[in-house]
Formats: structure tokens, sequence, C-alpha cells
């Protein structure tokens, strides 16, 4: 063993997560599935998407924070994280925003939809 | 090259060491967050286009079975937790145990989405040229395992959807590519998850992983935690679109 092995060692401090966090965060992510499975037997109207999309999202969030060990991560670590959300929020925004004010060559707003073979007599 | 937790020349530290192979793993899985989020954005414009035909498809997915897969999942998730602690406690008995029961539920995932596809297959509900969304309708005595009250809701579904949407059958199999293309990438995932964990099992039993280097255990936890994250959202995003009615 060199000196800087021996160092090393020493220095070696992981964060160790206790089962404890682990039995909370999994009772919390069974619970937040009920939620959800009983808020899409509500009728909410177009905001049904929201909340299914909401509780995933934070389900997701105590994954990565504690699952992942992200909390505990280097800052380092934590930016690339933030990074990786940050370009899938520019994938996601931009192409939908597109989507939703786009108004094609035969002047149908999106979305076109099934509407379109009254439109156009000679499709199919 | 036998890794056993020597320190490498360019680290000055072990834990320097290992958060950077944490942070490897970090980027490929925010590259696979790219994939499934680019896979999950067409899948909402498709949605979007044609509600009818998605909704319609959606409410053929049995809830229970999918709900059951979720909480399987979960659990698989918070078992495989539990296997990274042990491996940093020096519990070696019990991440064996651990790994064991994250691979067990792993099948029962498996198990559980082989009884669902077989399901869609059974009902002529695989996109192709056999794709019938009225099949079960039209022939009751070969969806024994639909009773009368499920059949009449199907019919009302698919007749409500049928007047918004006359061309119901073409957009309902996208949906249904859809679902089998995005469970598919899901569970081809967990079987490579699979694989990693027997390979950690076997390492496991040999007894090489120690508090001071447990590296594998980590890094294959993170890919096993992504794989549960990308089905926290298909299983809202595939099987919750229109349940209410």
């Amino acid at each position: 063993m060199t000196d800087r092995d021996q160092i090393s060692e020493a220095e070696h401090h992981e964060h160790i997560v206790q089962p404890g966090t682990y039995l909370a965060i999994i009772l919390c992510l069974l619970f937040l599935t009920a939620a959800t499975v009983g808020a899409a037997y509500v009728n909410l109207g177009r905001f049904n998407i929201v909340v299914a999309l909401a509780i995933a999202v934070l389900k997701a969030t105590l994954v990565v924070l504690f699952f992942m060990h992200a909390k505990f991560s280097p800052k380092r670590t934590k930016l690339v994280i933030l990074a990786g959300i940050f370009w899938l929020a520019i994938l996601l925004f931009m192409t939908l925003s597109d989507y939703v004010s786009r108004v094609d060559y035969r002047g149908i707003r999106y979305p076109m939809t099934q509407n379109v073979s009254a439109i156009l007599p000679n499709r199919g | 090259m036998h890794r056993t937790g020597a320190l490498y020349g360019q680290f000055n530290t072990l834990e320097q060491q290992k958060d950077t192979a944490s942070l490897g793993m970090w980027i490929f899985l925010v590259t696979e967050v790219m994939f499934f989020g680019g896979i999950m954005l067409a899948y909402t414009i498709n949605r979007h286009t044609y509600f009818h035909a998605f909704a319609m498809g959606s409410n053929t997915l049995s809830l229970k079975l999918g709900g059951f897969n979720t909480v399987v999942l979960l659990a698989s998730s918070f078992t495989m937790a539990m296997g990274v602690w042990s491996a940093q406690t020096g519990k070696q008995k019990l991440l064996t145990l651990f790994l064991t029961l994250t691979i067990a539920l792993g099948f029962v995932f498996f198990g559980v989405k082989y009884i669902e596809y077989a399901q869609k297959f059974h009902h002529h509900l695989v996109p192709g040229r056999n794709f019938d969304i009225t099949y079960c309708i039209n022939n009751p005595s070969k969806c024994e395992d639909m009773d009368a009250a499920e059949l009449d809701i199907e019919r009302k579904e698919i007749d409500e959807a049928q007047a918004a949407d006359p061309d119901l059958n073409a957009h309902a199999q996208l949906y249904y590519s859809a679902y089998f293309g995005m469970t598919g990438l899901h569970a081809l995932h967990m079987v490579i998850g699979a694989g990693l964990l027997f390979w950690l099992l076997r390492n496991a039993f040999a007894g090489i992983y120690t508090p001071v280097w447990n590296t594998p255990v980590d890094i294959v936890g993170l890919y096993w935690h992504f794989v549960d994250i990308v089905w926290i959202f298909l299983f809202p995003l595939l099987y919750l679109i229109d349940r209410h009615k």
C-alpha cells in the first residue's frame, strides 16, 4: 500500500442512505401510484393529463434524489442531471410550441383531426 | 483487467474515482432520457391528434395488470436500493438476497407483460393486417375473458369513438404501435438490466463487493432505477388516458 492509498482510505467518506429513508420513499411512491390511478377516474377534462404527469414528475424526482442518491452527489453530477432535464425541456417545449401554433398549407390548424377526410375528398 | 478497487493514477481519492464512474453513468442516462423523451414526444403529438382512437385503445388495457406491474417495479427499485446499502455497509449475505429479490420482481414484471401481450394478440389488437378494433364485440365467443358487461362498455366506447373518427381502426393501430413500441423498448431495457443483475449476483456470491469498493452495484442500481422512472411515465401515458368515462 502506498501513502496515497492510505490517504484515500481516510478520505473515503461516502454518504450512505439508510434503509429507513428507502422505506419512506417506497411508501410515498406506492401512495402516489394509488393517487394517480384515483385521479384518473375523476373527470378533470383537459387537466387529467396535467395531474397524471405532475404526479409522475414528483415520483421520478423522489427516485432520482433518494434511490439514485442525486441529493448526496457532487455538484458536477447534479449539473449533468439538470442539463439533461433542460435539454429535454427544449425538445418538448420547442416541438410542441411549433405543433400547437402551426397552420399548414391547406389552412388546416393543428390538430389535423379526423375532419381532414371531409376537407380533402381525394384522400385515401 | 480485474478491478478490485485499486486507486488508479489519475484520481486522488477512491471517492473521486467512484464519483467519476457515477458521472459517466449519469451522462449515459441523460442520452437515454433524450431517447425516451423523443419517443414520448412523438406519442404525445399523435395522442393529441387522434385522441378518440388513443383513448379507446387505452381503455382496452387492463388497469389491474398495469397497476400491479407498477407496484412490482417500484418494489424492485426498493430492493435494488437496499442492495446498494448492503454493499456499502459490507453485508454480503443481504446483498445476494436483495439482488435475488430484484431479479425475481423483474421476472414477475415480465410474466405480467406476457399475459398482457398475449391477450392483445388473442383479441386481434396487434397492428397489422389482422388488426380489428371491433373483433371482440363482433366475436364475443372468441374473447371468453371478457364478460357481457365489459363487451357492452367496449361496444359503446367504439361507437362513440367511431362517430368522432371514421378512421378509428387505422388510428387505433397507431396507439397499439406506440403501446408495443414503448413497452417493448422498456422491457428490452429490463432484460439488459436483469442480465447485469445476474452478473452482479455471481460476483456478490464470490464476495468481491466491499464497503471500500462496490462501484458496479451502484452503477447497475442507477440503471435499474432509471428503467423504473421510464415506467413511472409510461404507466399514466398509456394506461390512464381516459378512465373516467
